[in-house]
C-alpha cells in the first residue's frame, strides 16, 4: 500500500489518496495517468492488470486500486 | 378550464396555418413591377369572366405576338392568351387542360416553337408556368412531368420552401401587393410598344438531327387529343421570328402532322407581306418578338382566318359582352399611352429595362 | 437519405405514427425494418457488407460466450482438484481460443473497413513510389463507400471485444443484434454506441411519453438550426476561401479557419442533435456525444469533450489496451535501465498516444492530411503534458488559475490550436496546409477585411447578421446550460408560450434556413467517415 501510494502521490501531489473516493468520477486520473499506474505497478508488483480490469469502480480510490492488485496477485 | 383546452389548441393550430399562409404569400414573387411576365398565368385565375371563343397556348411567341383586343375591335371575336415565358409543351398541354376545367373554347391555338425542347430546361419559367395554377390533380401532373434535377415537388405544393430565401430581399412591392393583385396583361397579351428593328438576318447552322423528340410529339399527340375529345378545333402557328430560326425541315414535320391529323398549319414566316409585317418597325427586339404594332397586324391577319374560314361569330352584338370588353379596351388604350410616354420620358420601359429578351 | 431532406423527414413521420400504433412487443421490429427502408435508400448492394457484419459477430460472439460459460463450468466442476496454477494455465488457454476467435472478427469486419475504405489510399501510395522508380501507374479501383460504415463496423468491433473480455453476455438474438448495428439515426454520423448501453433502451417497449416526445422534437428542432440557419450558410464562406488557396492568404485563412470552426460545430452537434432527438421521440436513450467543447482549457480536454463516443472507444479498445500489452511493458522496462525512470515512465503512454492518433486521423480519411493531423494532436497532447512542470510553477508563481480572463485566454487558445490543425482537413493536402498555415504570419492583408472583401466570398450582409445571430444564440444556449436543462426550464412555461416558441423556432428555421436551390445541399461532413 505504502508503494502504491507513493505512485499515486508522484502524479498528483495535490491530492489525498488516502481519503479521495472518487478518482475517475471527479477525473482526477485521466487516461494518461491510469497507463502511467498500471505501467507503475507492473514495475512495483510484478502484477499486469488486464484491460478489462480498467473501470472505474477498480481506480476510483488507492484501497479499490491495492484491493485489485491483491486480488490478481491471488 | 378542462373544455377549453381543446378549443385552444384547435385555434392555436389554425392561427399557425394563417400565420404560415400569410408568411408563404409575403414571401412568394409578386411579378407586379419586374418580370411581368411572371404574372401572365396569374392573370388568368383572376378573370372573372372565363368564356373565350379561343384559346392561345405556347412560349413568348403567343403572349407577345396576338393581342386579344384587336381580336375583338375587330372581328368581335373573345380569346385569351394562356402563354407564359419559355412556356415548354407539356406546360402547355396541361395548361390546357387546366382551362378546360373552367372553359370550353371553339378554337385552340397551339404555337409549335417549343417542340425544339424536348426536356426541362429552367427552374425559373417551370415556377412561372405552374405557381399560380390552383392545386389540382392537373397541377401534380404538370409539377411530375416539369420537373428539373434538383427540385422538389414539394416546393410547389408549398411555395415557402422554395422562396423562402427571399426574405432579405423583401421589397415593397411585396407589401403592396400582399393581398391584392394587378393584372399585367391583357387577356394574356403583354404589351410592348417600343421599338428594335431587325439590322441582320442570322444564317443557320445546320443541325445533326432535326427530327423533332419523341416527347414533344407524345405530347403534341395529346394536346391533339384532348382537343378531339372536348370537340375544340386546334390550329397549329408559328409566329414571324426571326431567330430563333425556323429550320425547313422542322416545318416539314409539321406541315406533314397537321395533314395526318386533318389541322390546319400556319407558319406566318411565309405569309409575311399578307400579314404587313416591317421588321423596322414591327419587333421590339431585333426580331424575336412583335411589339404592339406587329402582334396587331399578327391579329388582323388571323382573326380573318378565324372569322372566315371557321366561323367563329361576331359577338359585338351582345351588349354586356360589349361593355366589359370595351373598359378592357380603355385599359389597353391607357397603358399604350402610359409606354409611349415612358419612352418619351425615358427612353425605355421601365418594366423591361433588365431584360435582353 | 439526409437527414435535411423531405424524404427523411416523411419517413420519420411515418416511422413515428406506426411506432406507437403497433403492439409495443413489436416496437423494435418495426425499428429494424425501417433501419432497412433507410439503408436501402443508399443502394442495396451496401446491404450485403452490413449483413455480413451482423452475421459475424453474432456468430462469433456466441461462440466466444459459449466458450465464457464451459469455462466457468468446468472450473466450477473442478474447484477442488485444481490448483492455483492449473486453474491460471486453464484460464489462459480458454482465452487464446477466444482470441483466435476475437481476431477472426476483427479481420473481417475492419477487413471490410479497410478494403473499401482504404485501397485507393494504398494505391495511390504505392504509385508514388514507382514514380519514383519511373515505373508505370496502377489504376485506382471504384468503390464505393457504404453510408455509415465507419460507424456501424466500430460498433460493432467494440461489441465483439467487450464480449471477448466478458463485459457482457453476447446477445443471442440476431434480429436484436441487428438492430444494435443497424440503428438508423446514428448511421450518418454516429455516435458510436456500445451494446450494453444502447441495448437498455432499445429493445424496450415504449409507450407514448408527451413529454419525452417533445424534447425529443425541440432537440431536433435546434439541430435543424444549427445545421441549416448556421453550418449550410456559412459553408457557401468556408467552401469560397479553402477553394482558392492561391488567392485567398494571409488574414482569410484566419478566417476561414474560425469560420470552419463555427461550421464544423454547428453541423456536427446539430446532426448529432437529429440523432439524439429522433432516438428520444422513440423512447431510446442514446448517449451525449458533445459536452460544450469549444470550452475546454486544453486539447486533451478538447478531445474528451468533443466526439466523445469516438475517443472513448479509441482509449478503450486502442490506447488501453495497446499501452498495457506486454511488448509495451518491455519495452517500458528496457528504457527504464536504459534511459532511467523518466523516460521509461512515458515511452509506453507517448509510443500509444502517438499510434492511437495515427490511427483516429487514418480513420478519419484515408489520405495524408488527415494523418498528419492525428499525428499532430497526438503531438500537442504529450507538448502540454510535458509542459506540466512549467504550468505548476507558473501557476504556483501567479495565482490566475481561476480568474476570468486566464480561463478566457485558455480556452481562446485552444479553439485557436483545434482550427489551426483543422487546416489540414480544409485543404485536404498537406503541403497546401502548411503554407496556408505559415501565411497567417507573413501576408499581412488584415486590411482587406475592412474593406468590404468578405462580403465577396458568398455571403451577403443579411447572410452575416444571421450568422452573428445563431452564433450568439448557440454561445448563450451554452452558457445557460450549465445552469441545467434549458428544455426542464422552459416546461414550466405555460404551455402556449411554449407552443408559440416552438412555431417561432420552426419559422426561424423554415425561413432562414439556407436550404433549397439557391444553396448546395450538403453533405454531413462525417458522412463518409
Amino acid at each position: 500500500m505504502e508503494a502504491l501510494l507513493e505512485i499515486l502521490e508522484e502524479l498528483h501531489p495535490e491530492i489525498d489518496f488516502l481519503t479521495h473516493e472518487k478518482l475517475i468520477d471527479d477525473k482526477i486520473l485521466d487516461s494518461f495517468d491510469i497507463i502511467t499506474l498500471i505501467t507503475e505497478i507492473s514495475e512495483e508488483y510484478d502484477v499486469r492488470i488486464p484491460v478489462d480490469e480498467i473501470a472505474p469502480q477498480n481506480f476510483n480510490s488507492a484501497q479499490a486500486l491495492y484491493a485489485l492488485i491483491q486480488r490478481l496477485l491471488d | 378550464m378542462k373544455r377549453k383546452k381543446p378549443l385552444i389548441i384547435i385555434l392555436l393550430v389554425i392561427l399557425t396555418i394563417a400565420f404560415l399562409a400569410l408568411l408563404q404569400a409575403l414571401l412568394m414573387p409578386k411579378f407586379q413591377t419586374q418580370l411581368l411576365e411572371g404574372g401572365l398565368i396569374a392573370d388568368y385565375y383572376q378573370e372573372q369572366n372565363k368564356d373565350h371563343d379561343v384559346i392561345f397556348i405556347g412560349d413568348c411567341e403567343v403572349y407577345e405576338d396576338f393581342s386579344p383586343i384587336t381580336l375583338w375591335e375587330q372581328y368581335g371575336i373573345t380569346s385569351y392568351i394562356r402563354g407564359s415565358a419559355q412556356q415548354l409543351i407539356w406546360h402547355s398541354y396541361y395548361i390546357l387542360e387546366d382551362t378546360l376545367r373552367y372553359e370550353t373554347p371553339d378554337v385552340v391555338v397551339f404555337n409549335i416553337l417549343s417542340m425544339k425542347y424536348d426536356e426541362p430546361q429552367n427552374e425559373a419559367y417551370n415556377r412561372m408556368a405552374l405557381d399560380a395554377m390552383p392545386l389540382s390533380g392537373t397541377k401534380l401532373r404538370a409539377i411530375k412531368a416539369s420537373m428539373t434535377e434538383g427540385e422538389e415537388w414539394l416546393s410547389y405544393i408549398f411555395p415557402l420552401l422554395r422562396y423562402h430565401s427571399r426574405w432579405h430581399e423583401l421589397s415593397a412591392e411585396d407589401f403592396e401587393f400582399l393581398f391584392r393583385r394587378n393584372p399585367v396583361s391583357h387577356n394574356g397579351y403583354l404589351m410592348r410598344v417600343d421599338v428594335k428593328p431587325v439590322t441582320s438576318i442570322p444564317t443557320p447552322r445546320p443541325l445533326p438531327d432535326y427530327q423533332f423528340s419523341d416527347i414533344c410529339y407524345e405530347y403534341l399527340d395529346k394536346i391533339t387529343d384532348l382537343c378531339r375529345t372536348n370537340d375544340v378545333r386546334l390550329i397549329l402557328i408559328k409566329a414571324p421570328s426571326i431567330y430563333p430560326y425556323w429550320y425547313d425541315q422542322w416545318d416539314q414535320q409539321m406541315v406533314d402532322y397537321a395533314a395526318r391529323n386533318d389541322l390546319l398549319y400556319i407558319n406566318t414566316l411565309q405569309h409575311l407581306e399578307e400579314i404587313g409585317i416591317d421588321y423596322d418597325t414591327d419587333t421590339y427586339d431585333a426580331g424575336l418578338h412583335m411589339n404592339l404594332s406587329g402582334a396587331e397586324k399578327m391579329s388582323v391577319y388571323f382573326g380573318r382566318i378565324l372569322a372566315e374560314e371557321y366561323g367563329l361569330a361576331d359577338r359585338r352584338g351582345d351588349d354586356l359582352l360589349a361593355a366589359r370588353w370595351n373598359e378592357k379596351a380603355a385599359a389597353y388604350y391607357r397603358q399604350q399611352a402610359d409606354q409611349y410616354l415612358e419612352l418619351e420620358t425615358y427612353g425605355y420601359l421601365r418594366a423591361f429595362r433588365y431584360q435582353s429578351d | 437519405m439526409l437527414f435535411t431532406s423531405y424524404s427523411f423527414i416523411l419517413f420519420l413521420a411515418v416511422l413515428f405514427v406506426l411506432y406507437y400504433l403497433v403492439p409495443r412487443k413489436i416496437q423494435w421490429l418495426l425499428l429494424l425494418a425501417a433501419n432497412f427502408v433507410f439503408y436501402a435508400f443508399s443502394g442495396w448492394d451496401n446491404l450485403a457488407f452490413m449483413l455480413i457484419t451482423i452475421l459475424s459477430i453474432w456468430l462469433i460472439g456466441r461462440h466466444i460466450g459459449r466458450l465464457h460459460q464451459a469455462r466457468d463450468q468446468y472450473l466450477a466442476e473442478h474447484k477442488a482438484d485444481l490448483n492455483r496454477e492449473q486453474r491460471k494455465a486453464y484460464r489462459e488457454a480458454v482465452k487464446s481460443r477466444q482470441l483466435r476467435w476475437l481476431l477472426l472478427a476483427l479481420f473481417i469486419n475492419l477487413g471490410i473497413l479497410a478494403v473499401l475504405k482504404y485501397t485507393n489510399f494504398v494505391i495511390a501510395n504505392i504509385n508514388t513510389i514507382r514514380g519514383w522508380f519511373a515505373a508505370g501507374e496502377l489504376s485506382f479501383v471504384s468503390l464505393a463507400l457504404p453510408m455509415g460504415i465507419s460507424f456501424y463496423i466500430f460498433q460493432s468491433v467494440g461489441y465483439m471485444i467487450d464480449v471477448y473480455r466478458g463485459k457482457y453476455p453476447p446477445e443471442d438474438n440476431i434480429l436484436r443484434l441487428a438492430l444494435f448495428v443497424s440503428f438508423f439515426p446514428q448511421l450518418v454520423q454516429g455516435p458510436i454506441s456500445r451494446f450494453d448501453d444502447l441495448s437498455q433502451t432499445l429493445f424496450q417497449e415504449h409507450s407514448f411519453d408527451g413529454r419525452t416526445v417533445t424534447y425529443g422534437l425541440q432537440r431536433i428542432l435546434w439541430g435543424f438550426f444549427k445545421k441549416l440557419v448556421i453550418a449550410d450558410r456559412i459553408l457557401v464562406g468556408v467552401n469560397t476561401i479553402i477553394r482558392d488557396p492561391e488567392h485567398y492568404t494571409g488574414i482569410y485563412v484566419l478566417v476561414g479557419m474560425l469560420f470552419y470552426a463555427i461550421q464544423l460545430y454547428a453541423d456536427f452537434t446539430g446532426g448529432i442533435d437529429i440523432t439524439i432527438g429522433i432516438a428520444q421521440t422513440l423512447g431510446i436513450k442514446v448517449k451525449e456525444n458533445f459536452d460544450r467543447p469549444y470550452f475546454s482549457k486544453s486539447i486533451a480536454e478538447f478531445w474528451r469533450r468533443w466526439h466523445i463516443t469516438m475517443g472513448t472507444w479509441f482509449r478503450d479498445y486502442v490506447f488501453y489496451p495497446l499501452s498495457i500489452s506486454r511488448p509495451m511493458l518491455k519495452l517500458a522496462k528496457k528504457s527504464r535501465t536504459r534511459f532511467g525512470d523518466a523516460v521509461g515512465k512515458r515511452v509506453t503512454v507517448y509510443l500509444s498516444t502517438l499510434i492511437v492518433w495515427f490511427t483516429t486521423g487514418l480513420w478519419h480519411g484515408a489520405s495524408w492530411n488527415f494523418i498528419v493531423w492525428g499525428l499532430l494532436n497526438g503531438v500537442v497532447i504529450i507538448l502540454s503534458q510535458e509542459l506540466n512542470p512549467f504550468y505548476n510553477w507558473f501557476h504556483n508563481r501567479f495565482s490566475v488559475r481561476s480568474s476570468f480572463f486566464f480561463r478566457f485566454f485558455q480556452i481562446t487558445r485552444t479553439l485557436l490550436l483545434m482550427s489551426s490543425l483543422r487546416i489540414l482537413d480544409c485543404y485536404r493536402d498537406v503541403g497546401i496546409s502548411f503554407r496556408q498555415f505559415f501565411s497567417i504570419f507573413t501576408t499581412w492583408n488584415i486590411r482587406e477585411l475592412v474593406g468590404g472583401q468578405l462580403l465577396n466570398i458568398g455571403l451577403s450582409v443579411a447572410d452575416y447578421l444571421v450568422l452573428a445571430f445563431g452564433v450568439a444564440l448557440m454561445i448563450l444556449v451554452s452558457l445557460r446550460q450549465r445552469r441545467g436543462s434549458l428544455r426542464d426550464a422552459l416546461q414550466e412555461r405555460p404551455a402556449p408560450l411554449r407552443y408559440a416558441l416552438t412555431i417561432a423556432a420552426v419559422i426561424v428555421v423554415l425561413v432562414v434556413g439556407a436550404y433549397g436551390i439557391g444553396y448546395d445541399s450538403t453533405q454531413f461532413i462525417y458522412n463518409q467517415f
